[in-house]
């Protein structure tokens, strides 16, 4: 095996003299921005189509609406996200005679994907709330939305918070696919760097440090949050 | 009984309610008079609750009407919300919200309506006032007069949420989320907090039945004195000493039917129906 110390010099060497380390900054950047974008375009369709599932079901609309959302959640959990970038970049913007940058791209379709799997998330947490709060509510003379807003809600996203977390975790490494539309990522940058220096060892393992930090960090950042959170519950 | 001249608040008429077919209400006819205070009593599962959820159509009647007001909120096209302001409802787990302190619960549902009726003037001044502009000078309509602001809403429901935790001694928890507080503190917030409605009645679904012993007392002292003052109350409560002291009408009701009702007096001390005398044996004993 040829020197480790060869390889790290190699490595350094196409980083900085090379502008390595601006296709890695790059990609960093698009990989949070992809990870942070997607997760609130996430949580928005998420809780929207988790409330549209637990909408009392003895009116037609209700239900349509509720058929409609299935449809979706089934759709976006039955295929891999590799394919639904595929699909969406190759497939949707043709036929709408659309443009999108990849990273855009890859923007909507973790947040659609995501919206999913948070809707689920979101479904059990609202369901975890006690009935009697949304009875209360509607006794006071709120609607059903205005009291799904302010009251269940609130505790159902305190209730599922960790389990957000881990999904939030499960994009950040999922974006390393996005390379199939063309966005530029980490995995493109240490990519780069490999094909500079004809050598991929030292380039893919620093590649993996920076994801594992990155979702070390924001698990500390969770957990920060959760803490605080349940600190407001006790408040005196 | 007393002259009465009083008029009728909810007049319910042949009131029917089943569950996947089983008949749990069957055809339920009463009328409740502004200040009277209704106490139903019952066996468990006769339907007492759901006869209540009905009145505010927590549950939506199979069959008949539930005329408040004047309107039959029974329904399904009137806008049950608007109805629902008018009506308290105090329940057996409080149901206080979780998320918010015990100020923001009394506060919340007030000022939440006040603003919507805000906006809504607001939107309709502003529409009315562009039309204006194409209208002769006889045809002007007149703008809907706008005395508050959002400020001042939440200004007067503060003061009015604080006078009501004050008159409940509990001024000091204005801040504290309800999970802090003990049963009686809790039910007694949540009576203020239907209270702040200024609703024309206020339906209690069996208010002391989670209470440990020692804190039914401070709950039915509260609801004698909202009583004293003339508020509207139907009670389904398994207080009987409560019952015979403070309702004016009492409703005994077994398998989703009516079967006696009376004053206190007619039914505790001159009962007829065979059931409910086997019943207040039980309860009595
Ligand atoms: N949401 C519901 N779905 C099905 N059955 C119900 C529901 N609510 C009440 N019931 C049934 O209706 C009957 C009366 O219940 P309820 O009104 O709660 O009685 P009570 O308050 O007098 O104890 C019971 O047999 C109960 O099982
Ligand atoms: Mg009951």
């Amino acid at each position: 095996m040829n020197g480790f110390g060869a390889k790290w010099e190699n490595f350094l060497r196409i980083f900085f003299e090379y502008k390595g380390y601006e296709k890695v900054l790059e990609g960093l950047g698009n990989t949070l921005l992809i990870a942070f974008l997607g997760m609130f375009i996430g949580l928005l369709i998420g809780t929207l189509i988790a409330i549209v599932r637990v909408l009392p079901r003895y009116k037609v609309l209700p239900r349509i609406l509720n058929g409609i959302a299935t449809f979706y959640v089934e759709l976006f959990r039955g295929t891999p996200m590799v394919v639904q970038l595929l699909l969406f970049y190759y497939v949707m913007l043709p036929l709408l005679g659309m443009h999108m940058t990849g990273v855009q791209v890859a923007i909507w379709v973790f947040g659609l994907n995501s919206g999913a799997y948070i809707s689920e998330i979101m479904r059990g947490g609202i369901l975890s709330v006690d009935p009697g709060q949304m009875e209360a509510g509607r006794a006071l003379g709120l609607s059903f939305w205005t009291t799904m807003v302010k009251i269940v809600i609130p505790q159902a996203v305190k209730n599922i918070l960790p389990t957000i977390g881990n999904e939030f975790i499960a994009l950040i490494k999922e974006t390393s696919v996005v390379s199939f539309v063309g966005a530029s990522d980490l995995y493109v940058a240490f990519n780069y760097i490999g094909s500079n220096s004809y050598e991929f060892m030292v380039p893919y393992l620093v590649m993996a440090a920076i994801y594992l930090v990155m979702v070390i960090l924001i698990s500390i950042l969770i957990k920060q949050m959760e803490r605080s959170l349940r600190r407001s519950d006790r408040r005196n | 009984m007393t002259a009465e001249t009083n008029m009728k608040l909810i007049d319910v008429i042949d009131l029917e309610k089943s569950f996947d077919g089983k008949n749990v209400l069957d055809g339920i006819s009463v009328a409740i008079n502004q200040g009277d205070i209704v106490v139903v009593i019952g066996p468990s599962g006769s339907g007492k609750s759901t006869f209540l959820r009905c009145l505010n159509c927590m549950e939506d009647p199979t069959g008949g009407k539930i005329m408040f007001d004047g309107v039959n909120i029974a329904d399904m096209s009137v806008n049950i919300d608007v109805h629902r302001r008018h009506m308290g409802m105090v329940f057996q787990h409080f149901n206080l919200f979780q998320n918010k302190t015990v100020l923001q619960n009394i506060m919340l549902a007030p000022v939440h309506v006040q603003l919507q009726d805000l906006k809504r003037n607001q939107r309709k001044n502003a529409w009315n006032g562009l039309c204006n502009l194409f209208r002769s000078k006889e045809k002007q309509v007149a703008m809907v007069p706008i005395t508050k602001t959002k400020a001042s809403i939440n200004q007067e429901a503060r003061e009015t949420a604080l006078k009501l935790l004050e008159r409940i001694g509990l001024a000091d928890k204005a801040d504290v989320y309800p999970s802090t507080l003990s049963g009686g503190q809790k039910q007694r917030v949540a009576i203020v907090r239907s209270l702040a409605m200024n609703p024309q009645v206020i339906l209690f679904d069996e208010p002391t039945s989670a209470l440990d012993p020692e804190m039914v007392g401070e709950v039915l002292e509260l609801m004698k004195q909202v009583a004293k003052e003339g508020m509207t109350m139907v009670v389904v409560t398994h207080e009987m000493g409560f019952a015979r002291e403070i309702a004016n009408k009492v409703l005994f009701i077994d398998g989703g039917k009516i079967l006696e009702a009376g004053t206190p007096e007619e039914i505790f001390e001159h009962p007829k129906n065979a059931r409910l005398k086997e019943f207040l044996s039980k309860v009595l004993a």
